[in-house]
């Protein structure tokens, strides 16, 4: 495909299909036509922004674990808001679905049920209180010590005006972050994929073990039983009894179960 | 509509207005519909059981529905000593809202639809991925054993089952080349030899839509995967310390989502609102109606689960749905996107991207 001499993946996109209505972002033509849309976007803006700081601070304030959680969530929610008055739909409903929607639940599946004592949790707190305000503080001047560091490079100024790659304005926020993410960036997503996957490995790997002794079911060993083998019709004399020893077995053995 | 109150009631406000107006014009018919949709989910079963089912209030008892829900709202609201209270009130209204919310993005017809947004399929699929927090909410906030129990089940349940449905999602999105719900449901037309419409006769998507009817039964916790609520072992799970409106709440919201897992199921493999050929005396027949009678069918289909299929004891839920439904599924992916670059569905080529290179670093 690749014409390019650089060696760099080139992308084919399918054709842009056709767009009814021009602009098809949340807010779409007949709201972005009203005098007042800088007003209403900027009330938005600072509605999402209040509640992400608001509940922000309630994660760290909230005494119940749970609650913080929750105050987490709404976090997320109003932060994907944010992107989307941006413009970013794309990242917007990614954040939800992911964080929202998937790591947030595990995570408050795992902390609903922790066994957590309060009154224990509180009791060192002034004895801590200084060591605390040491941390925190060293922190904060990291933090500014790294923010003040901070110099944008020659091209990001041109990279916020038009975040989307190309200026073909018909180039959807999806296809945009496909075009991007598939071709420059692909050894780095891949790589982060690898990461990822490594994770997963390695939690499965130290929370595995086998316990002996646990019944499980083969669905395959199940499912390969026929009348023939499993069912075996005796007429047994009076007094005599059945051979348990030919008719009757374990569905599978104990040893050599997958 | 917007432009004719714009008109009148000035740019920004008569935009309200008329947004307004479309918004109750989706909610109170997707309201009514819920309702009948008990009844006839009640009907159907009764039928299959050779009973009659609801028959007193109305004709064919059809004003049963709203005989429940004034007797639910005449009751008293009972809020256990131990319970949340906050996150005991809030959950109810978050199944209730994200429940209705979702039908703002529904194509009801061509060009019939409020927000005509380009990632409409994802918005969906967040939306139906944050049903959960009602259920698990719910479950902690009412401190009770059973309760706990449900949420937690229908947490890991409702998770397991989204991966799989996000991935038949994609072999969808695939073909259309688009998340808006419209051009899903456009790349539909005539798609089998100029003849069918929809996805369901492509050989290549049959299996993920019957792979995505069982996972939507499992998201909205349907039988046979109704653990979460499982009658005979946990009362009725999550829902059990709920009473008066705030039970009718979720009993809500957990219908809507019914439909809107049906609604889900036209638009991605029957063709939405096209007619199932595409012949053009059937074009005659309003858009709307065509969708109405595929949610219809598939409301049919999920009752009918209901009616004959015993409940999954909760491993065999959980091994059907990571050890079967997610391999297969990611597989199809892959299958799917190597047969529409062999065959030259994505060939066009474009302008090459000027990107950004290097970043900030």
């Amino acid at each position: 495909m690749g014409s390019a001499g650089n060696g760099r993946l080139r992308q084919t996109l399918p054709p842009t299909p056709p767009i009814a209505n021009g602009c098809r972002g949340f807010f779409d033509d007949s709201f972005q036509q009203g005098p007042r849309t800088a007003v209403i976007q900027a009330a938005i803006f600072y509605l999402f922004a209040t509640v992400v700081v608001a509940s922000g601070l309630m994660v760290i304030l909230a005494k119940n674990p749970v609650h913080s959680v929750l105050w987490l969530i709404l976090a997320f929610f109003n932060a994907a808001g944010l992107f989307l008055v941006i413009g970013a739909e794309f990242v917007a409903m990614i954040l939800v679905i992911v964080y929202v929607g998937a790591v947030a639940v595990l995570f408050l599946f795992v902390v609903m049920m922790l066994d957590i004592d309060f009154t224990e949790m509180r009791a060192g707190f002034v004895r801590y209180l200084p060591f605390g305000m040491v941390l925190a503080l060293i922190l904060a001047v990291e933090l500014v010590m790294v923010a003040g560091a901070w110099a944008f490079g020659d091209m990001v100024p041109e990279a916020r005006m038009a975040p989307k790659p190309g200026v073909d304005a018909q180039l959807s926020n999806t296809q945009a972050i496909g075009t991007i993410l598939y071709t420059d960036y692909v050894f780095i997503f891949q790589m982060a994929g690898m990461i990822l996957l490594t994770a997963m490995i390695g939690a499965i790997v130290l929370t595995l073990r086998h316990r002996p002794g646990v019944k499980r079911q083969n669905v395959a060993a199940q499912n390969a039983r026929t009348p023939a083998s499993a069912v075996t019709i005796t007429k047994p004399a009076i007094g005599a009894g059945v051979d348990t020893g030919a008719g009757v077995q374990p569905l599978i053995e104990k040893e050599g179960r997958s | 509509m917007v432009e004719f109150f714009q008109t009148y009631l000035g740019t920004g406000f008569g935009w309200f207005v008329a947004h307004l107006i479309l918004i109750l014009l989706i909610a109170l018919p997707v309201m009514l519909c819920m309702a009948l949709a008990t009844w006839v989910d009640r009907k159907v079963w009764a039928a299959m059981m050779l009973r009659r089912g609801p028959n007193v209030v109305g004709p064919i008892g059809i004003l049963q529905p709203f005989a429940d829900g004034l007797k639910l709202f005449l009751k008293e609201t009972i809020v256990p000593s131990g319970a949340n209270k906050g996150v005991f009130f809030i959950a109810p209204i978050i199944t209730f809202v994200l429940a209705l919310v979702s039908w703002a993005v529904i194509p009801f017809d061509a060009g019939w639809v409020l927000a005509d947004i380009n990632v409409g399929m994802l918005f969906l699929f967040a939306v139906s991925s944050m049903g959960v927090y009602g259920i698990i909410m719910s479950g902690w906030a009412s401190n009770s054993k059973y309760p706990f129990l449900g949420g937690l089940r229908s947490a890991a349940q409702m998770v397991s089952y989204e991966v799989s449905i996000g991935f038949v999602i994609v072999t969808v999105v695939l073909y259309a080349s688009s998340f808006n719900l419209t051009d899903i449901v456009e790349s539909q037309r005539g798609n089998i030899f100029g003849i069918l419409n929809g996805h369901i006769f492509n050989p290549l998507l049959f299996p993920m839509a019957i792979l995505f009817l069982i996972s939507a039964l499992a998201e909205t916790n349907r039988p046979p995967f109704d653990l979460p609520e499982a009658e005979s072992e946990l009362v009725a799970g999550y829902q059990i310390e709920y009473s008066s409106m705030t039970f009718a709440l979720f009993f809500l919201g957990e219908y809507m989502n019914i439909l809107l897992m049906c609604a889900l199921a036209s638009i991605l493999f029957l063709g939405g609102y096209l007619p199932p050929f595409d012949w053009a005396p059937l074009y005659f027949v309003p858009g709307l109606i065509w969708l109405f009678v595929k949610i219809v069918f598939m409301f049919f289909v999920f009752a009918w689960v209901k009616a004959t299929v015993p409940r999954y004891r909760y491993d065999q839920l959980m091994r059907l749905g990571w050890k079967v439904f997610l391999p297969l599924s990611l597989f199809w992916v892959v299958l799917v996107s190597g047969w529409l670059v062999f065959t030259g569905h994505y060939s066009a080529p474009v302008a090459a991207p000027t990107v950004v290179t290097g970043g900030a670093a």
